[in-house]
């Protein structure tokens, strides 16, 4: 069982993140998962009458804006980072959290690498599907980069300049 | 200059303990080349030719004597003695080794200095004028605005890895010595008719492989909004900019598909969700940075324009030096000199720890202890007392600092090109020493006049090539090492884009191709006409004509 880091802690990871080419009729009732964007185009209906949970995730190249009337049917929304120096889902991810007001999980997926963390936290994602050759615990320790940050994010509303002693 | 309180000191502290656990983990093979290769780039690191080059950042060119005098130590004891002036104004350094960085990023940190942002996929060094904040012909100065940016674009959560680098510039003068108009951001601090300050915003201007001037999306930005603003544009590029070619990856690719029309609304769509919330820039703010760029304390002294012309008529070579190499200050009795870092025989911009030192002291003595980079890669001391310039001249000399050629032919700006840079294509620095030592006639040198001539090793444009009166860029052909020169670039407030002349040189012709160009335009102007101005009269064709005339 893969673990991930969920508020800042390892844990043991309970959903099933499906492949793009997933078809409906391959998926559980029951467990939770997270379908790729284009189940839930073809099949949001079906998708919201089953008993488990649900959560949908983006390639980077998705915009988040197709979805944002959606985002109510969703637990988890995961993002998928092709390699970890593709920052378009930075954007989705604050987005997310400052204009669409999601308060789910928002999950940061594919090549999900230490170094990036600190920053991915700030812009409201919470929870890490660090890549599977590294490891989660050595991961939680880019909480602690910085003490102090300059900007405004979804983590901090107010930018350095209006918090100076 | 800006002082940093503790929270700025936290924050460049945190990030040598963070560079120092990274290098760790490559060295322990925790990291794989790849991994660490984007992590080391934005902090300044390459891995070149011979060995790592770390580039520190000097924001918007300002520095301390005491910065200097690390920066001179740092040569000293992790490179092979010097240091050298970019484009950027920032300072690179060749030799250090990959296991040292860390220890030279904290002892960076002890004078509030850093290499943070330096290169990589992110907002880089932001640049301005040299003469900001003493330059007559000032509206505004820019610096409070940079050091502004500079905290905002440091460790931008969600900008950190962008399509491709971003590098904003800042203008408050009538006359445009930071090249706005070829920066992806250029921002030109105006005032409008009720008086109140804003910023006049262009977009999408870049050198590199696909040259482009700006477009001015916003003729008037409040600049209580100028974060909001940038958050937006920066939010556009970091979604829609391509990431599938490098080569197309800069915003200007972005504003010239959508039409700078249309990217403006797109921003202006962003920016929308963005005005008058916490990002909105406070008066307090704005105060609390600008009274670190107050003036200094200066004398109340008179223009010594009696003093000077006795001074001329009794030194030859200092009036020389003068007319060149100084410029005009706000304040009566007071002047700026540049430093000229381009003397025939040093790589342009290139400065020993010894003369770094020196500077530093003579920054102490002179001008209130501070001086600034060039992008020209020179270096000024902005506040020096008319009085004791033709002292100052005397030290320079010594130091040899005083060649009488800022502006000039000579005064080239030049990457490091092949000799150093993995990336280049041709070496540089060579071709730069051969047509000083051509032009070696000073009286000939200050007829022909301003001329900027700059040199790229290839097309990434370090060297600026695109912008220069005339621009050598160093191509490879089936191995070997030529060059093409083009004509009639600028990056002053007319910016315009150098049209190439012709089929490339090989490095043996290069002094000759430019002493026949030159030729041309000594022929061709008319009294009181620069290059500049004869090359846009004249037309490319004239010049053409005469350099490949030989070749048959």
């Amino acid at each position: 069982m893969q673990r991930i880091i969920k508020n800042g802690q390892v844990v043991d990871e309970t959903w099933h993140l499906l492949a793009k080419d997933v078809t409906l009729d391959a998926i559980p009732n029951c467990d939770d998962i997270i379908v790729p964007l284009a189940l839930w185009r073809e099949h949001a209906h079906a998708l919201k009458a089953r008993d488990g949970g649900l959560g949908v995730w983006l390639e980077a190249g998705d915009e988040i804006e197709e979805i944002v009337d959606d985002l109510a049917h969703f637990q988890v929304i995961a993002l998928e980072f092709p390699a970890f120096t593709d920052g378009r889902h930075s954007s989705t991810a604050y987005l997310l959290r400052t204009r669409y007001g999601y308060k789910g999980e928002v999950r940061a997926i594919g090549d999900v690498l230490r170094d990036q963390l600190f920053a991915l936290k700030r812009v409201g994602f919470d929870a890490f599907a660090v890549r599977a050759d590294k490891d989660p615990y050595d991961a939680l320790k880019a909480f602690e980069d910085y003490s102090e940050v300059y900007q405004a994010s979804a983590d901090q509303p107010q930018p350095l300049f209006r918090r100076r002693a | 200059m800006y002082v940093y309180d503790q929270y700025d000191q936290k924050i460049v502290e945190d990030r040598v303990k963070q560079f120092r656990d990274q290098t760790r983990r490559y060295l322990a093979g925790e990291l794989s080349g790849e991994e660490f290769r984007p992590l080391r780039l934005q902090n300044g690191l390459y891995i070149q030719r011979y060995a790592p080059m770390l580039r520190v950042a000097v924001p918007y060119g300002l520095l301390s004597s005491a910065q200097v005098r690390v920066l001179a130590r740092i040569a000293r004891d992790y490179d092979k003695g010097y240091a050298h002036i970019s484009t950027r104004q920032n300072v690179q350094f060749n030799w250090p080794e990959l296991e040292d960085v860390p220890e030279i990023l904290a002892e960076l940190a002890t004078v509030q200095m850093h290499a943070i942002q330096t290169s990589g996929n992110c907002i880089r060094n932001t640049t301005t004028d040299q003469f900001a904040g003493v330059a007559k012909d000032e509206i505004v100065d820019p610096r409070p605005w940079c050091e502004i940016i500079r905290q905002w674009s440091t460790f931008h959560p969600e900008f950190s890895h962008l399509p491709r680098k971003f590098k904003i510039a800042v203008n408050g003068a009538v006359s445009d010595r930071a090249a706005i108009e070829v920066h992806d951001i250029g921002l030109e601090a105006v005032k409008n008719e009720a008086g109140e300050l804003g910023f006049r915003v262009s977009v999408g201007g870049g050198l590199g492989r696909t040259p482009i001037v700006g477009s001015f999306i916003n003729e008037f930005l409040p600049w209580q909004h100028l974060i909001s603003y940038l958050d937006a544009i920066l939010r556009v590029y970091n979604r829609y900019g391509r990431r599938d070619n490098k080569y197309k990856a800069r915003i200007k690719i972005l504003v010239k598909a959508l039409t700078p029309e249309v990217f403006a609304e797109r921003v202006n769509a962003e920016w929308a969700h963005l005005k008058d919330g916490p990002t909105t820039l406070t008066e307090a703010e704005v105060a609390r940075v600008a009274a670190h760029f107050v003036d200094p304390a200066y004398l109340p002294l008179q223009d010594e324009d009696a003093l000077l012309a006795q001074q001329n008529a009794e030194h030859p070579g200092f009036a020389r030096w003068r007319e060149r190499n100084t410029f005009a200050h706000k304040k009566p009795g007071y002047v700026a000199v540049t430093l000229s870092l381009k003397p025939t025989g040093v790589a342009p911009g290139d400065v020993t720890d010894k003369q770094l030192d020196a500077i530093a002291d003579l920054a102490d003595r002179y001008s209130f202890g501070e001086v600034r980079n060039s992008h020209n890669q020179n270096i000024i001391l902005a506040d020096v007392e008319q009085r004791q310039l033709l002292a100052l001249w005397g030290e320079l000399r010594e130091q040899g600092f005083a060649t009488p050629n800022v502006g000039l032919l000579t005064d080239i700006i030049c990457c490091p090109g092949g000799d150093f840079c993995s990336l280049a294509n041709a070496k540089s620095i060579p071709i730069a020493e051969a047509i000083q030592r051509r032009f070696d006639d000073l009286d000939y040198l200050f007829d022909i006049g301003n001329i900027d001539l700059n040199i790229s090793g290839c097309m990434n444009a370090c060297g600026h090539h695109h912008v220069g009166h005339i621009g050598i860029l160093g191509v490879d052909k089936k191995g070997q090492e030529f060059y093409q020169v083009s004509l009639g670039g600028s990056a002053g407030r007319d910016a315009s884009l150098a049209q190439i002349l012709g089929p490339s040189f090989a490095e043996a012709d290069m002094a000759d191709v430019i002493d026949k160009i030159i030729k041309v335009y000594v022929e061709q102007r008319t009294e009181e006409e620069s290059f500049l101005d004869t090359y846009r009269r004249v037309g490319i064709d004239p010049f053409k004509e005469r350099v490949y005339a030989a070749n048959h």
